[in-house]
């Protein structure tokens, strides 16, 4: 989100699912929207089949979308930059630009053309394996339309190039004009189902709530004053990301670890690395539903409640905030996180009191500028999307009408970078990750759903059938996968999904955890792991699966203890 | 047909698109899922998790008691669970000592983006304003 925060001044999606179906192009990058956000897929298919919109699909993949669209362009993957420039190349060198947005919306356009100046189809073609042809046809059809929506997801920021190729999209938008309208614009789906929440809460290192920034003396000033702690509380200086904390950890800056709701042990990435430095911390507390992989580790376990048993507040990726209601008690002396963590605050010595979600909510609100005319009253009515400043504000669907939120969109000037580890001797295939429909992220929930765990019960390793053809493989055949920091073994999938070269491989099954293999190289500027570039080699395995007991087991992995 | 003893619009906790869902609640126990028709956001639709994947939320494994061990080379066992009292004060006092012997910033904290704003604005300011450092992150970027 760092990407879009430079170039526009505000890191989230611009417009609403409901003007998907009145786009007439779409063009979606890195994500398998149909698999991973399937309700926005099936808003996709619906613009396409129904009301006639045309859709580019940039992706590696043949994935489900593919069949959908009008043009594929299939990079190799983490050439993305080198296919966006010669994109804007071509709308520049054919005069296909927005020339009035330009001039009266935008800045740093002729050092952005003269840095673009080079990047023709050819040279992109040479590097992404994507024709010099469709490069062309793509820049006119995204040009042309009258309105263009821009979608992506991991599979544009989980790179070491992640922040770049955020920012390519972008040039491409201020070129062609294609935002601050209704069905246009800048839309990164954002994964999790509350991850736009909690970044919007300062769930991140450098901000408070409402990306409000530790570094400024007054934003300081003002949560001093608002949280009622003196001013010296707070640091000036921005603390530590995910990574760096297990860095921290490891070399024994970092003592102790709270962890809510996450299990880092299945989703980050080099996965042995995060063992170690889960184990060197002198304490670590973990707040789950269930004892994960994680919660082994910990000193301290605290059961929390599920969704369906609490009240409170998602935001959705399109910036919608809508209530959960709860349905049932949580099981036993599982209790809310929000009460768990009050009675720990007071603990250490806080005069916090809250009546509830809509307590906290409402100070929240106070704190945050694009939360403040939000209130449970209004939200029991139906969603709202911020910014909402006041009371009476119906609410935002589209973003930066008129004016962005940094005031001109910034274009950028962007060179290519190879991702951090590319195929060699040793190490001959790209693996890439992503997720299926029936899972989601580390399975903890769908992997405790009999009916999804029937359809999709063990790891697959997508492998080309010319690649299979080559080593002996056939379907179902046990592979090991080995990187450079671990070895899983999954069964084969033959699919002319992936090309030749490439191995995809989700990271839903804990028995088989493809964050062993994946690299910690990082994002220099959103630090964002690079999931979906890393080299690896292949061989099959003497025996069958269920031999190896793989994925046949639909008990949960870790019972650990029934009812005290 | 099962009549349910109550039905409880919520949304969906899987994706970040936010369906709107119907609970359908019979004895305590979830047993039916609707999609809302009158949500803009998935009018009525829903994926086979949104629908089908809410087994979970009854999994035999769930945590019921906390935990607390004082060896992390033992497995955890039923004789390690404790009461809340037990469990927070334990925690308070370990935290306090080591901010107290090392400073507020070799303390961290994971939010999470399955939880809602209201725990995450919770934890965040528990860590800036109570413990006294920003080492707050999430899962934002995996």
């Amino acid at each position: 989100m760092a990407g879009l925060a430079a170039t526009l001044g505000s890191g989230a999606m611009t417009d609403a699912i409901a003007n998907i179906v009145d786009a007439d192009l779409l063009f979606v990058t890195g994500s398998n929207t149909t698999e991973a956000h399937p309700i926005i897929g099936l808003e996709m298919k619906r613009a396409v089949r129904k009301f006639g919109a045309r859709l580019i699909l940039l992706d590696p993949r043949e994935i489900e979308l593919a069949n959908f669209a009008t043009l594929h362009l299939r990079q190799r993957p983490g050439t993305d930059v080198a296919v966006l420039n010669a994109i804007a190349h071509v709308i520049i060198r054919d005069n296909l630009t927005n020339l009035n947005f330009i001039e009266e919306r935008t800045e740093g356009f002729d050092a952005f053309a003269a840095s673009v100046a080079d990047w023709t189809p050819e040279r992109a073609e040479a590097i992404s394996g994507v024709p010099a042809q469709d490069i062309v046809d793509a820049a006119y059809l995204y040009a042309h339309a009258r309105n263009a929506m821009i979608f992506w997801a991991m599979g544009i920021t989980q790179h070491t190039t992640g922040t770049d190729n955020v920012k390519a999209c972008s040039n491409l938008a201020l070129l062609a004009g294609h935002i601050g309208r209704p069905a246009t614009g800048l839309n990164p789906l954002r994964g999790q189902n509350n991850v736009q929440g909690a970044c919007d809460m300062g769930g991140l290192p450098n901000v408070f709530p409402g990306y409000q920034a530790v570094a400024d003396e007054a934003i300081r000033r003002k949560f001093a004053a608002g949280w009622g702690v003196p001013f010296e509380t707070f640091g000036a200086k921005p603390g530590l990301t995910v990574t760096e904390i297990i860095h921290g950890a490891l070399k024994g800056d970092i003592r102790a670890i709270f962890i809510m709701g996450e299990n880092p042990m299945l989703s980050d990435p080099n996965l042995t690395h995060v063992v170690e430095g889960l184990d060197a911390v002198e304490f670590l507390v973990v707040q789950d539903l269930f004892p994960n992989e994680t919660a082994q580790m910990a000193d301290v376990v605290l059961p929390a409640a599920g969704f369906a048993e609490k009240l409170g507040t998602f935001t959705n990726t399109e910036r919608r905030v809508q209530l959960i209601r709860p349905a049932i008690e949580p099981p036993g002396a599982a209790r809310p996180d929000w009460a768990i963590t009050l009675d720990l605050a007071q603990r250490l010595g806080a005069p916090w009191q809250y009546d509830g979600p809509a307590d906290i909510f409402a100070e929240m609100a106070t704190v945050t500028p694009q939360y403040a005319g939000i209130t449970y009253e209004r939200l029991e009515r139906g969603g709202i999307q911020w910014p909402c400043p006041t009371a009476e504000h119906p609410g935002t669907p589209v973003l930066h009408v008129g004016k962005f939120t940094r005031g001109k969109g910034l274009f950028c000037a962007l060179e290519y970078r190879p991702p951090a580890e590319l195929p060699d001797e040793q190490f001959p295939f790209l693996l890439t990750t992503g997720r299926i429909l029936f899972h989601w992220h580390g399975g903890t929930m769908s992997r405790r759903s009999p009916g999804l765990e029937e359809i999709a019960p063990e790891a697959e390793a997508e492998i080309h059938p010319d690649d299979a053809a080559r080593l002996g493989v056939a379907e179902g055949d046990p592979l090991r996968v080995t990187s450079r920091r671990g070895c899983v073994v999954a069964a084969a999938r033959l699919t002319r999904r992936s090309s030749p070269g490439m191995v995809f491989m989700t990271f839903h099954y804990a028995e088989s955890a493809t964050n062993l293999l994946t690299i910690d190289a990082v994002d220099p500027t959103a630090k964002i792991p690079e999931y979906k570039v890393c080299a690896v080699q292949i061989e099959k395995l003497g025996i069958r699966n269920y031999e190896l007991g793989i994925g046949r087991d639909t008990e949960p992995s870790n019972p650990l203890i029934p009812n005290p | 047909m099962i009549q349910p003893d109550r039905v409880v619009q919520t949304t969906c906790p899987y994706c970040g698109v936010g369906c709107q869902i119907d609970l359908h609640v019979k004895d305590g126990l979830l047993y039916r899922v609707n999609g809302r028709f009158d949500s803009p956001v998935n009018r009525g639709n829903l994926c086979v998790k949104g629908r089908f994947g809410f087994d979970f939320i009854h999994a035999p494994d769930r945590l019921t008691a906390p935990l607390l061990r004082h060896d992390r080379g033992e497995p955890f066992a039923a004789r390690h669970a404790t009461t809340w009292d037990a469990a927070l004060d334990h925690v308070a006092g370990r935290l306090r000592a080591i901010r107290d012997a090392h400073g507020p910033d070799s303390i961290a904290f994971l939010l999470s983006a399955k939880c809602t704003n209201e725990e995450n604005y919770l934890v965040q300011k528990l860590a800036r304003a109570v413990v006294g450092t920003h080492n707050v992150d999430h899962c934002a970027r995996l």
